[in-house]
């Protein structure tokens, strides 16, 4: 925050969820930067000649999500990476749907920064981990005060204040008593999906997004929203069946025993972009199978009858 | 004497463009808020007896045996809490 001001910009994307969204409306009336979105194709791509355009020498960041939480689409971070640096930009990642589903490799792919959720790969709730080059944040201010962060705190009785200086990378950034607990659980659910191989969990849900995309082109009265090739996209589908709302969808299916998402999935702006009120989100993981995916689809067309 | 509060567990507004709302009965109760709604209201359409399409008083909504139901378009809390005391008690 300390490194932003008038006269610069930060740019997202259109795709973003209102976690890469709102913190920045927030903090630029606080420091008067200006925010650039990024446009986002009919077909929820990222329009990457846009994203690219709008880069220049006064954007300070470029935030985008590795993969879109409506959608399922992958962008290619490394391409928008190599032009946000060409700019002299920082390139911040959200990896909240990528990194429990796929192999990131933070160093191949050149981001500065990458964060990422427990609750979203197997792990508890109110954890996450941000990721940052070294020396990126060797020159940036802690955020938070308190303990642990610091390698002094020593008054100055003449002076009536105290002198502080800052302990080494990470306490620089982890302020007070963490959430330990939550670090624990996080920790083995990293282990558990390490052990399953990510590559593993890559291939079993792009097998499951395809057999899924194929069964569900099979009804007259659902649209898929997104690409549907699952080359560029992992296991996320939005969709909707004509004549109901999406929240109709999810209760139907409720009744079921299949929860799924209904409503903007915290991303607004997308669903403006796809004209959309709302979308149902049907979501696979490393637990779901083939068989769950067929009875999807005999609950789906039992909605037929409404 | 009885009120929704005795039926109803809470009441979450939707998440979209959609200004409906859904009402979760308390599990306990369900059966009788089901059975009270539909003594009251006209079924337009049912499946398999888990969704029936209703109308009550120009005002249509969707009940779910899992016991919730989903009223589209209310306009504030007054008024479904009104809709509620007249389908349940």
């Amino acid at each position: 925050m300390n490194n932003l001001g008038k006269g610069d910009e930060v740019l997202v994307s259109l795709m973003e969820h209102h976690s890469n969204i709102v913190p920045w409306e927030i903090v630029s009336k606080l420091k008067g930067f200006t925010l650039k979105y990024a446009k986002v194709k009919p077909d929820g791509t990222l329009d990457y000649d846009d994203f690219e355009g709008k880069l220049c020498g006064r954007t300070k960041i470029a935030c985008l999500s590795q993969v879109s939480n409506v959608t399922g689409v992958i962008n290619d971070v490394k391409r928008v990476a190599k032009v946000a640096h060409d700019n002299g930009a920082l390139m911040l990642v959200d990896g909240a749907q990528s990194v429990p589903h796929m192999p990131v490799d933070v160093q191949d792919l050149d981001m500065d920064f990458l964060a990422f959720s427990g609750h979203k790969m197997l792990g508890p709730t109110g954890i996450g981990a941000f990721y940052g080059k070294k020396e990126v944040l060797e020159k940036m201010s802690p955020f938070q005060g308190g303990g642990e962060m610091i390698r002094e705190v020593e008054f100055n009785q003449g002076q009536e204040h105290c002198k502080v200086s800052w302990n080494e990378l990470p306490w620089k950034f982890e302020a007070g008593t963490p959430n330990i607990a939550g670090a624990v659980g996080f920790g083995a659910a990293i282990k558990y999906l390490e052990d399953l191989g990510m590559e593993n969990v890559l291939s079993h849900e792009k097998e499951l997004t395809q057999y899924a995309i194929k069964r569900m082109r099979e009804s007259s009265k659902v649209t898929i929203y997104g690409p549907i090739e699952s080359t560029n996209k992992l296991g996320i589908i939005p969709f909707s069946v004509k004549g109901l709302s999406s929240h109709d969808v999810a209760l139907f299916f409720d009744n079921y025993g299949v929860m799924m998402r209904s409503g903007y999935h915290c991303a607004q702006p997308l669903h403006q972009v796809f004209e959309l009120e709302s979308s149902a989100r049907a979501s696979f993981y490393v637990y779901n199978t083939e068989e769950e995916i067929d009875r999807f689809m005999e609950i789906l067309k039992e909605l037929d009858q409404l | 004497m009885a009120t929704i509060d005795d039926y109803v567990a809470r009441v979450e507004g939707t998440c979209g463009a959609e200004k409906d709302v859904i009402v979760i009965f308390k599990y306990e109760k369900k059966d009788e808020a089901i059975a009270n709604i539909l003594k009251k209201a006209t079924i337009k359409n049912k499946i398999a007896g888990i969704i029936f399409e209703l109308s009550f008083q120009d005002q249509s909504f969707r009940l779910y045996s899992s016991g919730k139901a989903i009223f589209r378009s209310i306009k504030n809390r007054e008024i479904l809490n009104k809709l509620l005391s007249e389908l349940l008690l």
